[in-house]
């Protein structure tokens, strides 16, 4: 049986987790579903909730095995499943700077495309992009949006030491590094934004759902925030 | 009040600050992290009668080595069997010593086990990240790695004589080569065949491992069409298969998504005595209902507790 945005699957994990699967493949109705869940589950916690961790297409719940079970959780998520949302609040607007200068894989991007550097630039810019999921390492947000026109597959080998704050983008995903890290994606321009805050009040940038546009500076504008 | 401070003479990989990790963090990347064996870790924090979760040192097969410079300090020794050195004495882990000034303090793989944990008499000051001092490997957040040369200095340092000897060290906290299992999350990406093989054939654990995970040497258990699954979120101790069919057993540091299969979890009461075990030794897996998973977790709480309580009253 295959899992769907109105009937999930309840995966049980280990003693202590449900995967609560609403897709299969990359789908928006199975992520929309996904942070429905997510907020509802936020809003009116089960007995024992640990914690929740949002993908594309499933929700992740994690309680204390030593006061519930997963058919008690299920029960609840089912519960939340349900109960239709009064008008979800409009996504948190994020801004984040690029200098697209001395990038190292403009040209490559450019060239796979077809189209002039501009035009790569122009394209990036143009995209809404929604952070879908955290992943990889701490503050990697992956955001949906690039436009069809820039989409690449991966390099064939990642490339190592590629610097914190660069700009990387591999088909539909963009993301900006927050530390030191081999990837495979291609680096299109690099952020003074920082993903991990340092203020302990709101040490992520992101919040799963938010939306996100690029915002250019110059190389000039780039090396006076660093 | 007195402050003790100590000097890496040497610390091999892998050894770092730990506390009680940064649980709920997740769906921001970041995992618990914490000690690898948070077991041996909460004993040794117990035996000297510290809050649970305090900061501490977790210690590698790369060993350590620490010189008092200044104060002096009790601290327990707990986890693997390792070998503790100081003062020309031979000592076994599992074990509350006091370190004085000019004293060295060398601890080293002994005959079993792969992690060690130091617990002081005191507050061992180091970086914090996101509310907690446990390292992340991979990106050296929180208290951080050991070096050579680096001091480190604990505050409010205690001596407790009456604490100091052995203290005993339970079976359960040696290593664990059955290893107790869900299945899945995604062990509809494997054939029965395969799920047969996985959960009847003997695997070896290799020195492939660190902090995010413990790679498996055994009979290839490749999955199929599962090539382009969407990144889904990782639980501590699920079992990656990637396209080749090896089988990697994700531990404290372990990536938070990730888009192979998990072919089965391990019970979070299996994965501290797990971890103990050394390079080339054997594993088995064994699968229990999620139901059966529960009971077993609250009957090893149980015994964990009353042990630790016993141990924090001695």
């Amino acid at each position: 049986m295959q899992p769907t945005p109105s009937a999930p699957i309840f995966r049980p994990i280990a003693e202590r987790a449900v995967l609560v699967e609403f897709g299969t493949a990359l789908d928006q109705a199975a992520h929309a579903a996904v942070l429905h869940l997510d907020q509802a589950l936020a809003a009116t916690p089960c007995t024992g909730f640990r914690e929740s961790v949002p993908a594309f297409v499933n929700l992740l719940v994690e309680f204390d095995p030593l006061i519930t079970d997963h058919p008690t959780v299920i029960a609840h998520l089912r519960g939340l499943l349900i109960v239709k949302t009064t008008a979800s609040a409009q996504p948190t607007q994020r801004e984040v700077s690029v200098c697209y200068e001395d990038s190292p894989d403009l040209a490559a991007v450019a060239e796979a495309t077809g189209l002039p550097p501009e035009a790569v630039i122009t394209a990036h810019l143009s995209g809404d992009y929604a952070v879908a999921m955290y992943g990889f390492a701490p503050g990697y947000a992956y955001l949906g949006g690039v436009p069809e026109a820039i989409r690449l597959d991966r390099k064939p080998a990642p490339v190592r030491g590629v610097a914190a704050g660069s700009v990387i983008i591999a088909g539909a995903q963009c993301l900006i590094t927050t530390l030191v890290m081999p990837t495979g994606w291609w680096i299109i321009g690099r952020s003074p934004t920082r993903i991990l805050t340092a203020d302990p009040a709101h040490p992520f940038l992101f919040d799963v759902g938010d939306n996100v546009r690029f915002r250019r500076i110059s190389r000039a504008e780039y090396e006076a925030a660093q | 009040m007195t402050t003790a401070t100590l000097s890496v003479r040497f610390a091999g990989p892998h050894v770092t600050i730990q506390d009680q990790g940064r649980p709920g963090l997740m769906r921001y990347g970041v995992p618990a992290s914490g000690p690898m064996d948070r077991q041996s870790f909460a004993l040794a924090n117990a035996a000297i009668g510290n809050p649970a979760g305090h900061p501490g040192i977790e210690i590698s097969l790369g060993g350590l080595s620490l010189h008092c410079l200044t104060g002096v300090v009790t601290l327990a020794l707990v986890g693997g069997g390792f070998i503790a050195e100081t003062n020309a004495r031979k000592l076994g882990a599992w074990r509350i010593l006091t370190l004085n000034a000019g004293e060295t303090l060398t601890i080293r793989p002994g005959p079993w086990g792969s992690w060690s944990y130091l617990a002081f008499a005191g507050d061992l000051q180091a970086e914090s990240w996101l509310g907690s001092r446990a390292t992340h490997g991979s990106s050296g957040f929180g208290g951080g790695k050991l070096t050579a040369d680096q001091t480190l200095t604990i505050t409010d340092a205690q001596t407790l004589p009456e604490r100091e000897g052995p203290i005993p060290c339970p079976v359960w906290a040696r290593p664990r080569h059955l290893l107790r299992c869900t299945l899945g999350p995604q062990d509809r990406f494997f054939s029965a065949e395969t799920l047969n093989t996985f959960t009847s054939a003997r695997f070896e654990t290799t020195d492939a491992f660190d902090r995010m995970g413990l790679r498996l040497r055994g009979p290839s258990v490749a999955p199929t069409n599962a090539l382009s699954i969407p990144s889904e979120p990782i639980l501590r101790g699920s079992v990656q298969v990637s396209g080749d069919g090896v089988a990697t057993v994700l531990l404290s540091d372990h990536q938070t998504t990730g888009g192979y299969p998990k072919i089965t979890t391990v019970l979070s009461c299996d994965l501290d005595s797990f971890v103990q075990c050394r390079p080339r030794d054997a594993v088995m897996f064994q699968t229990v209902t999620p139901a059966e998973s529960i009971e077993i977790t609250r009957q090893n709480a149980q015994r964990f507790a009353a042990f630790e309580d016993r141990l924090r009253g001695r």
